[in-house]
């Protein structure tokens, strides 16, 4: 088959290997229908995780038909349609009963790489280096999925990939992160980012009973998405600074919660941001805490700080007595996409949203290194790319 | 921080010291680390000391065995000592009952390529070792209770001499199972060492940890987590 492999640092090829097959009783393989490239795609692209080796295959937000099912997977059958959460879930586990799927006690076949940089690990990914599991990814033409029986979500006929394909990863990932602010009546919430995990945040923020949402971004056409999809304010950091620009929005109270939609790759304006580069440049760190800094200190007094950008290594300089003093609530982590399918599925059915308005870029699976090239350069003012076998 | 071995590891001050029984309890209902309390004493001289004086194994006093103080004072002793626990969603009784099965064992334990159950106490073992060589030695179970802990050491002489025990104890509300292995071989010297040594890598607290997870998959999913098979470029 197809696969789209990563084979260093900016160099990702579409190359030949062998079909996956059924390794484990729970396992089912795909064929896959539509897959999507993702903003933490990026960081792998860019070299910025570590234990990516050569010929690993990419992606973790895909969907396709079930074409071969292992003998203990009883619950779906040949044919159907179904979305794959990016985090590999058993469902049997302690986190998994709890409903902590992305921290799930057993699908991480290397563990001892991750509990060796994080103490304990977490759930397997797909696509997403070898720490989390080394599974190969959906960028291809079929994928073996584990635990089958646990992740899968099947897709009535009448929904379209487009409509459903972003319950894999993205919009369950804007969803948690809003859920996470804790939203009561009257509240603002901040959004630093608006890539696609930003504007599904901001959407999530209104459905959770936001007052107001304030969307922050350096890339005019992705604050003009947030304004016009979701009828967020916008702040372009470029222009203006924030943290004094949401005070004045605010009455002088600062956002009563604030997301972190960047992650390990942030811009930034100032001295910091060209700090962060460099160290990261040289390895000193590994991850860009820039937007992180910028809202611990934004964010108002008592107020929630939800992160679901992806951060992997050690930061410098982060203003910890900026949370201290301010009494802020960090909430942060991988998404337990499984909690998600099933309520977001039926905000997709009952019309509420359709997901589908982030797409900007369309492509077979043949064109993927350039649309990797494309979307992390923000050329053609891309914000996603789905692409199809 | 208490430590369960100190108890039993004092013979001066309990003349009338702790009964056997009283010792298995110690470690059966013990819930800090054991190798904390061994410290330079061995594993097998602790256990076979307290199995009672049925069994003829070294070591058959509370303080270190002869075997031990030779191999401290010539500085040879190279035992490997580790201890690891897992905390697994499931019952006790079901996992005492599928481990003390141990022809079962090699589905998770991946250097161990076979186990033969001789009788309710012997067993045999076939390890891999490097270039394809296997070892192969006997062991006793020299203590079995049921749903709390298994209890072992390989016979007088075995070429591989090991011993070890697997504790079983409920975890608070609904968390499940604390499975604690502590295990120990010790290194004679020669080539059985250096197989030995190999078997384990660098890293024996890894691999001990590896293939108690994946023991913790198996007993938890039904099947252990793998990409080993899986295309890629």
């Amino acid at each position: 088959m197809k696969a789209l492999c990563w084979h260093g640092a900016n160099d990702v090829r579409v190359d030949n290997v062998p079909d996956p097959k059924i390794l484990n009783r729970r396992d089912a393989i795909l064929k896959i229908t539509s897959t999507a490239i993702c903003g933490s795609d990026l960081h792998l692209y860019n070299g910025f995780i570590p234990s990516m080796q050569s010929g690993d295959i990419m992606g973790h937000e895909f969907m396709g038909e079930i074409v071969e099912l292992g003998s203990a997977v009883k619950n779906f059958s040949i044919g159907d349609r179904v979305v794959v959460p990016f985090t590999i879930a058993c469902g049997n586990c302690f986190s998994c009963n709890r409903n902590l799927w992305s921290l799930c006690d057993n699908s991480n076949p290397n563990a001892f790489m991750a509990e060796a940089l994080y103490g304990y690990s977490a759930a397997g990914l797909f696509g997403y280096s070898h720490i989390f599991g080394g599974y190969a990814g959906g960028q291809a033409e079929y994928v073996r999925v584990p635990f089958a029986d646990t992740g899968l979500l099947k897709i009535p006929d009448e929904l379209t990939d487009e409509q459903v394909l972003f319950l894999t990863d993205i919009f369950p990932t804007g969803y948690m992160a809003a859920e996470n602010c804790n939203i009561k009546p009257g509240d603002t919430v901040a959004v630093w980012g608006c890539g696609p995990v930003g504007q599904f945040a901001i959407k999530s923020a209104y459905l959770l009973g936001a007052e107001r949402v304030i969307a922050i971004d350096r890339v005019p056409e992705r604050l003009k998405m947030a304004k016009e999809q979701s009828g967020a304010e916008v702040i372009n950091y470029e222009e203006i600074d924030p943290g004094e620009a949401l005070k004045e929005m605010t009455g002088g109270r600062g956002p009563d919660s604030c997301i972190d939609a960047v992650g390990l790759e942030a811009h930034g304006t100032g001295l910091d941001s060209l700090y962060d580069q460099a160290k990261q440049s040289v390895r000193l760190e590994t991850d860009r805490p820039t937007a992180l800094r910028q809202i611990l200190v934004a964010c108002g007094k008592g107020g929630t700080v939800s992160i679901p950008g992806v951060y992997g290594g050690v930061i410098d300089k982060l203003p910890i007595g900026a949370a201290f003093n301010k009494g802020l609530t960090l909430k942060m982590g991988q998404t337990h996409v499984h909690n998600y399918l099933r309520p977001l599925l039926e905000h997709i059915q009952k019309g509420d949203i359709d997901p589908s308005y982030v797409i900007t870029h369309r492509m077979k699976l043949d064109d993927a290194p350039k649309g990797y090239e494309i979307f992390k350069h923000k050329k053609q003012d891309c914000i996603k790319i789905v692409l199809t076998p | 921080m208490e430590t369960e071995i100190s108890k039993i590891n004092q013979p001066e001050q309990t003349q009338e010291s702790l009964s056997d029984h009283e010792r298995w309890a110690s470690i059966i209902g013990g819930s800090a680390m054991v190798l904390m309390g061994l410290q330079q004493r061995s594993l097998r001289g602790v256990l076979t000391a307290i199995a009672g004086g049925s069994l003829a194994y070294h070591g058959a006093t509370a303080d270190k065995s002869l075997t031990d103080k030779v191999a401290d004072a010539v500085g040879i002793n190279k035992s490997i000592k580790v201890e690891k626990t897992v905390t697994i969603n499931k019952s006790a009784a079901e996992l005492y009952e599928y481990w003390h099965n141990f022809e079962n064992l090699p589905t998770f334990m991946k250097h161990v390529r076979s186990v033969q159950v001789i009788d309710m106490r012997r067993s045999h073992w076939v390890a891999n070792a490097p270039m394809g060589q296997t070892v192969e030695w006997d062991a006793d179970i020299i203590n079995d209770q049921p749903n709390q802990l298994i209890a072992w050491a390989s016979i007088e002489g075995a070429s591989v001499d090991n011993s070890g025990f697997v504790r079983f104890t409920p975890a608070p509300d609904d968390r499940g199972t604390e499975v604690k292995v502590v295990m120990e071989y010790d290194m004679p010297g020669g080539m059985v060492t250096a197989a030995i040594a190999k078997l384990f890598g660098e890293e024996p607290e890894q691999q001990i940890g590896d293939e108690l997870r994946r023991f913790k998959q198996l007993m938890e999913t039904g099947e252990i987590a793998t990409t080993e098979g899986q295309p890629r470029g």
